[in-house]
């Protein structure tokens, strides 16, 4: 019997490097080795049983099956089913433990196994290196890298104070690039991402700004709205800011020139957006107006900045994803975040009875002040079993769920039959892979909304807009003002966004 | 039951580590906070039962029994007799893993223990950053960084 025992201490939280390992069948994507994977028969990755039949790089196919899953202790056990070396009963476990001192994390990966006598130390030298040390290379290179560790299709917002995600392809051709500025050209001040990484990778530089295009518009910025899609950008977890390269996709502010083709606008109009491409972090910056709100007088740059970008999402998610009707019982996670706040009250105006889950007192607070009829603090209680005895067993015809992997499960079992549970992101991580022939049992609904394909054409963005703008007005929704930070201090703005040690919005003046 | 858990990376081969972890009476050679350091009946300091008696440099005096030591896993876990935290039920156990990539160690201290809810914060702040991580920061110092 062999026994191989690697390890290795790699640089990022134990969340972070397990969302990666925990998947089974996810290691085409990360292990130098494997060329292609599936799961047969179409089973769930962490059904404990699931067999993966995978592919090398020079053709040879390999089956293994999972027997042991925990993310408890973060262990995954296997074992080999079949492979075109005679590794004879070869199981292996990899675990993960937190490095408490520093975000780092422990990674071993061991396994034993009966070789031929006369190939052990051939095979021995094989499992250690290209496949564990092999293994631990290609992770380290990918946190380095800052690769978003998501699915490319699963871009989402992950904390109670962000929105949806952008779209991330349909409208970003310059990706916020920059050049630096000349001795004779006009030049802006704008924060620039110089590499992936922490906050202290924006930097305040002086930018070339070139007079607008054909079809650009020049806005001059007064505020702009920091959102955590824009923490993404700058460590690179979505892929929508190639740096050096100016983040920011929401602000305020007033048109200071006009290229030719542009029709709608003209210097001085106040304006606002909540848009890709990324930019914002600038004092002045040049866009395409398709997607320019126009301000009207009774909205401040202040509260547009703050608060377009989730009072559309508020929209429609409420008018579009799932049109609540009055009578309806709706269930709202993260209920005192950004967007959280704004579907409660549009909710409790709908018609709706609103329950909510938080996860502290002081949040439930802010839940109840706006307006929700039951407040659950799902740290503490089961939010799921909640809503059937608020219901008397019905459950809830709509759930929107923004906090992803905590709570996906539950909210499946809070809904009532034929609702409908909107996941519209992943605050606590993917939600993982479903067999959705489950979902027949309450014949539920899931949808996953991306903020672009609601607002792509200024046609569907106005419709928001508008009633969004509107419930402000008469006061449906209210927003409390945010915290202000000066543009040159974009790094603390994010650092305090990062540790959560803010509620409400956060805005940069210029 | 309150559970405390303290892990750090040592720069160091995890042998020299456990030379200078293993010895139950040895906390005053490496720790910043134990001033003295006995063990009690004259039994040897690696015999599964010993109890070890020392002096805090604040004074406080605590008594530890010695429940478990492997030198082949590189753990210690003990029991505490006596003590002026007012905890019960205290069980720890401090073990090092070897790194096999670069040499290091990954060394983890882990409690559990019994306590009144009130006291529950104040003791795991007092054991995870104030006892353990301060001698995990002695050992990381000590082996060169």
């Amino acid at each position: 019997m062999v026994k191989i025992r690697q390890s290795t201490i790699i640089d990022a939280p134990i969340d972070h490097v397990w969302s990666i390992l925990r998947d089974f069948n996810g290691h085409d994507r990360w292990h130098p080795a494997i060329a292609s994977s599936e799961i047969e028969g179409g089973e769930p990755v962490d059904a404990i049983g699931s067999v993966r039949d995978f592919k090398l790089g020079d053709g040879s196919r390999l089956r293994e099956q999972l027997l042991a899953l925990s993310d408890d202790q973060t262990t995954l056990t296997y074992c080999l089913l079949e492979a075109p070396l005679p590794l004879m009963g070869y199981v292996a476990t990899i675990r993960l433990k937190p490095v408490t001192d520093g975000e780092r994390t422990y990674w071993e990966w061991h396994c034993e196994f009966n070789p031929p006598p006369e190939r052990r130390d051939e095979l021995t030298r094989l499992v250690s290196e290209q496949i564990y040390r092999a293994g631990f290379a290609a992770i380290r290179q990918r946190l380095a890298r800052g690769t978003p560790v998501a699915r490319a299709e699963a871009p989402l917002s992950r904390t109670d104070s962000s929105a949806p995600n952008g779209s991330a392809s349909a409208r970003a051709p310059s990706q916020g690039a920059v050049s630096a500025a000349t001795a004779n050209g006009a030049s802006t001040r704008a924060i620039v991402v110089e590499e992936h990484g922490g906050p202290e990778v924006m930097r305040m530089r002086d930018i070339a700004l070139p007079d607008p295009g054909p079809g650009e518009v020049q806005i001059r910025h007064t505020v702009i709205g920091v959102n955590f899609i824009d923490v993404y950008c700058r460590t690179g977890y979505f892929d929508l800011l190639k740096p050096p390269g100016v983040p920011g996709m929401e602000a305020a502010g007033i048109i200071e020139a006009v290229g030719s083709d542009v029709s709608d606008y003209r210097v001085g109009d106040r304006v606002a957006y909540a848009c890709p491409p990324v930019g914002a972090y600038a004092e002045r910056r040049n866009m395409a107006p398709d997607l320019l709100v126009h301000l009207s007088d009774d909205i401040s740059d202040e509260t547009a900045a703050s608060s377009l970008l989730k009072g559309v999402a508020a929209s429609f998610l409420l008018h579009e994803v799932y049109p609540v009707k009055a009578g309806d019982t709706v269930l709202v996670h993260a209920a005192a975040g950004g967007i959280g706040q704004f579907l409660v009250q549009w909710a409790k105006h709908l018609g709706a009875t609103v329950i909510a889950t938080v996860s502290t007192d002081d949040k439930a607070r802010v839940a109840t002040a706006r307006g929700a009829d039951h407040v659950v603090v799902y740290s503490r209680d089961s939010f799921a079993e909640a809503v059937m005895r608020l219901t008397g067993g019905r459950g809830a015809n709509v759930v929107y769920d923004a906090v992803g992997k905590d709570t996906f499960a539950d909210s499946l079992a809070a809904l009532a039959v034929r609702g409908h549970l909107v996941s519209f992101g992943q605050a606590s991580g993917p939600v993982g892979d479903w067999d959705i022939g489950r979902f027949a049992s309450k014949s539920v609904t899931v949808s996953r909304p991306n903020y672009g394909h609601f607002t792509d054409t200024s046609e569907k963005l106005a419709i928001h807009v508008d009633r969004f703008f509107g419930a402000l007005r008469q006061g449906v929704v209210s927003i409390d003002p945010p915290t202000r930070y000066r543009l040159d201090e974009a790094q603390q703005a994010h650092r305090d966004l990062e540790a959560r040690r803010t509620t409400g919005a956060l805005v940069l003046t210029v | 039951m309150t559970k405390v858990y303290v892990s750090t990376v040592i720069p160091a081969p995890a042998a020299s580590v456990w030379q200078v972890v293993r010895d139950f009476n040895g906390l005053p050679g490496w720790t910043p906070f134990v001033a003295e350091s006995r063990i009690e009946q004259g039994a040897k300091s690696d015999q599964v039962g010993c109890i070890r008696n020392f002096r805090l440099k604040d004074g406080g005096v605590i008594r530890e029994r010695l429940l478990a030591l492997s030198d082949y896993d590189l753990s210690c876990s003990y029991a505490i007799l006596e003590s002026p935290m007012a905890v019960e039920n205290y069980i720890a156990t401090l073990s090092l893993t070897p790194v096999t990539d670069g040499n290091a160690t990954f060394a983890e201290w882990q409690a559990d223990f019994d306590c009144p809810p009130e006291r529950e914060s104040a003791l795991v702040q007092q054991i995870g950053s104030g006892v353990f991580q301060t001698a995990f920061n002695a050992l990381k110092q000590r082996f060169g960084r």
